[in-house]
């Protein structure tokens, strides 16, 4: 890339965030109020916190498809092994070892609390998946939990577990009337269901992410 | 001013950062955080935006989450696949020109 | 259909995502079988919701049973419907030409998670089709281009990598213009539904909605890889293993076409009238530019690469015309289906003539007719077809396409779409007679299965024939608009 194109970027850059910083601060109210539709349905959504009913139920088909997402880079990242030798495990170092071991029930109770209060406050599938997935990388680097390989059986099921419940459950709605239309009497539930999959195959997804790739030459 | 106005526009700034950024800087994991400097601008004009009026908007916010997912997603994707490139050439930039008939 | 649970758009999601999963745990290199089966339902579920949508009109369904703007709609009229239809329409022969392609040890690797990622493609892009919501779109919107990337990289290869790590980084600086543009919207209007915002526009536009929709569309114009932003294309489609490159040539820049023109009919039209003018010069400059390029390619998949540059610049000449007759939109649908076809007749025979001489350049392709011949009369009828000769459905596009801008008097797009014919002419020609050169004297071939033949054919063949059912294809489109 030359100095001309280079200078354009930013040219163009600045002067794009100028007209946008001119154009915010004009900018009228807006005409639809969706905070207050929230409030109005949280009752039936099955949950008490607004964050977690727009996520798991009234733009839940967001959510699902988002799952993919993440899946679809662990596939990808899959397909690029295989071809790169793998190198010696680093060292262990006692001292950290020692802290992953006493770190990882309070990792575990960490993640089953974010998960729980998901229904109430923040936290939810993502964030308990997050910090197992965070546990998982921790144990690897202080050579307590080798780098995974090509997935066996049992790793692919519970990569795939969570996904696949969230789509039978929104396919198995369809008989309600809509795609993941919950009856309000059990949308408490299937919501829990659905998280505690999430849980699980996000926290190793997450996890895979890391440990698929490393371990190798790069 | 209200507080996510200012969130507003200091995501439109980080935004424009990020994206020219991605264009112009040469080595892909600079590449990489510039995407990422630039999709955190975009979630902050989202939540500030829709929140300038001072009442939360548990929309926006549910939606900020999901981007950041799929922001993960893209991010390990692509340090995945500089990775594989540099364990192939050696090489950590995207040459221009090859594949060029 | 009465029964809720029977809802084909529904379904059109929730198979695909659900074979790609399954074949992702029964294991590395699985899942052809079942996918090949899947398609056939899903081919069966796009034409039963075609048929539907004729007798009762477009409809929503609203996911969560909420409705916009609160929950996401989705949305199906004529032309989703014509887009899901060539999506299976080219997925089902594609996969069973890719179970042969793959089953030779030389592409094993490449096949080892080829199947769910191609489920994963297949159901964002129906996804897309069916969206009625600016956010959710960003979603399959990453979906799409995090799956096609995937497939880009499936070789393995330095060549290949390098290609999918340029369309990813692309296809991400333009899903951030996009999604900063719905941020923009939803700061302005409360709402991301496209149903819902779709009169608020027309009613009060500030400048930063004019803003969000020139982001919008800056970023889907280079994921449909249109003059200048068509860079990453030829290395990432023409680089790729056949099955792949005919799914991301015929298929997936479609869907980022169907986006703006969506947009460009719903809540943009002002947005995109304004700037029809210069989305039409792009786009003839696209016509040209790709086909030069594809006359002076070297590799046979290059070639092939550059003439979907250059056929998706007819899609963008329809802005200027669109018009109340609906001439120039017909043109656009019909170009989309005849290229999709035609383009993976065109792959599909790319991969048998490099798999029967052994190598990818069109130099190599000597003497070739003689040992395939079937294949190159499919490259040839697909040729038809990317020419606009009758009676193929890529003569009725471009006819429609010529007849739009002489009712309006615009003579200039007449000529580069003639002038774009010639040079696709020279292109495909200069194939045909390579391949009816006698072969050097050291060339040897190798046997390739038949079905790949049989597949290119029948392709090819369709691209062909659909002109005759043009009428049909135009009614469909009517449907809700």
């Amino acid at each position: 890339m030359n100095r001309f194109t280079r200078g354009l970027a930013v040219a163009v850059g600045v002067a794009l965030a100028a007209t946008l910083v001119a154009a915010l601060l004009e900018l009228p109210a807006a005409a639809v109020y969706l905070p207050g539709a929230v409030a109005q349905h949280l009752a039936q959504s099955g949950v008490e916190h607004p964050v977690t009913a727009v996520l798991l139920n009234f733009r839940g088909w967001d959510t699902l498809l988002e799952v993919a997402v993440l899946l679809l880079a662990l596939l990808t990242l899959l397909t690029l092994r295989g071809s790169e030798a793998p190198v010696a495990e680093v060292e262990a170092e006692p001292l950290l070892q020692g802290l992953a071991r006493k770190a990882l029930p309070l990792i575990i109770l960490m993640a089953g609390y974010l998960f729980w209060a998901g229904a109430y406050r923040p936290g939810g599938a993502f964030q308990a998946g997050a910090v197992l997935a965070a546990g998982a990388v921790l144990l690897h680097l202080a050579g307590l939990l080798p780098a995974w390989a090509v997935p066996g059986r049992l790793l692919r099921l519970g990569l795939i577990l969570g996904f696949l419940v969230f789509l039978a459950v929104a396919a198995g709605l369809l008989g309600q009337g809509a795609l993941l239309q919950y009856p309000p009497a059990l949308a408490g539930n299937l919501i829990l269901l659905i998280e505690a999959g999430l849980t699980l195959s996000l926290g190793l997804v997450l996890a895979g992410l890391f440990l698929f790739v490393t371990g190798r030459q790069a | 001013m209200s507080t996510g106005l200012l969130y507003a526009l200091s995501g439109v700034g980080l935004f424009m950062l990020g994206a020219v950024g991605v264009i112009v800087l040469a080595h892909l994991m600079r590449k990489v955080l510039a995407f990422n400097v630039m999709g955190s601008g975009a979630f902050l004009v989202l939540v500030g935006l829709a929140q300038r009026t001072g009442q939360p908007d548990p929309v926006p916010q549910a939606m900020v989450l999901t981007g950041i997912v799929v922001a993960v997603a893209a991010t390990a994707l692509a340090l995945g696949l500089a990775r594989a490139l540099h364990a192939r050439t050696g090489g950590v930039t995207l040459t221009q020109g090859e594949d060029g008939d | 259909m009465t029964e809720a649970w029977l809802e084909p758009a529904a379904w059109l999601i929730i198979l695909p995502l659900a074979w790609a999963s399954v074949a992702f745990l029964a294991g590395p290199g699985r899942g052809a079988r079942l996918a090949i089966l899947a398609l056939v339902a899903q081919l069966g579920l796009a034409l039963e919701l075609a048929a539907d949508l004729t007798q009762r009109g477009a409809r929503m369904h609203a996911v969560g049973g909420w409705g916009a703007p609160l929950g996401i709609d989705l949305m199906a009229d004529g032309l989703s419907a014509v887009m899901l239809l060539l999506t299976q329409a080219v997925a089902l022969p594609i996969a069973v030409y890719a179970q042969a392609y793959f089953a030779e040890t030389h592409h094993r690797h490449a096949a080892t998670w080829f199947w769910p990622l191609a489920g994963f493609l297949l159901a964002a892009m129906n996804a897309l089709f069916l969206s009625a919501d600016l956010f959710n779109l960003y979603v399959t919107l990453e979906l799409l281009g995090l799956a096609a990337v995937g497939l880009v990289a499936v070789g393995g290869g330095t060549a290949q990598i390098t290609a999918a790590l340029r369309y990813l980084l692309v296809s991400l600086l333009a899903s951030g213009g996009y999604l900063l543009g719905v941020a923009l919207l939803y700061g302005a209007y409360g709402t991301v539904s496209m149903t819902t915002l779709a009169p608020l526009a027309v009613g009060q536009t500030p400048l930063a909605v004019w803003i969000a929709a020139g982001l919008m569309l800056v970023g889907l114009l280079a994921k449909t890889a249109l003059l200048p932003f068509h860079f990453w294309l030829p290395p990432a489609h023409g680089g790729a293993p056949a099955p792949v490159s005919a799914l991301l040539s015929a298929l997936v820049v479609k869907a980022s076409f169907y986006l703006v023109l969506r947009l460009a009919l719903g809540p943009f039209a002002m947005m995109t009238g304004t700037a029809a003018g210069l989305i039409g010069v792009l786009g003839a400059s696209a016509i040209l530019w790709g086909a030069w390029q594809a006359l002076r390619a070297q590799r046979l998949k290059q070639l092939v690469a550059w003439s979907t540059v250059a056929q998706l610049g007819y899609l963008f000449l329809i802005f200027p015309l669109l018009a109340a007759d609906g001439l120039a939109l017909q043109a656009g649908a019909l170009q989309v289906v005849a290229h999709g076809l035609a383009k993976a007749a065109l792959f599909a025979a790319a991969g048998v003539l490099m798999r029967a001489t052994g190598r990818d350049t069109v130099e190599g392709l000597a003497g070739v007719a003689g040992r395939v011949p079937l294949t190159l009369f499919a490259f040839g009828l697909a040729g038809v077809s990317i020419m606009g000769l009758p009676p193929s459905a890529g003569f009725l596009a471009k006819w429609l396409l010529i007849d739009a801008a002489l009712k309006q008097g615009q003579w200039g797009w007449i000529v580069v779409i003639i002038v774009g014919s010639l040079l696709a002419a020279g292109y495909i020609f200069r194939v045909l007679r390579q391949a009816f050169l006698l072969a050097p004297e050291d060339s040897h071939f190798q046997p390739v299965p038949r079905r790949l033949e049989w597949v290119a054919f029948v392709l090819a063949a369709a691209s062909v024939l659909l002109g005759l059912r043009g009428a049909e294809l135009v009614a469909l489109l009517g449907v809700g608009s």
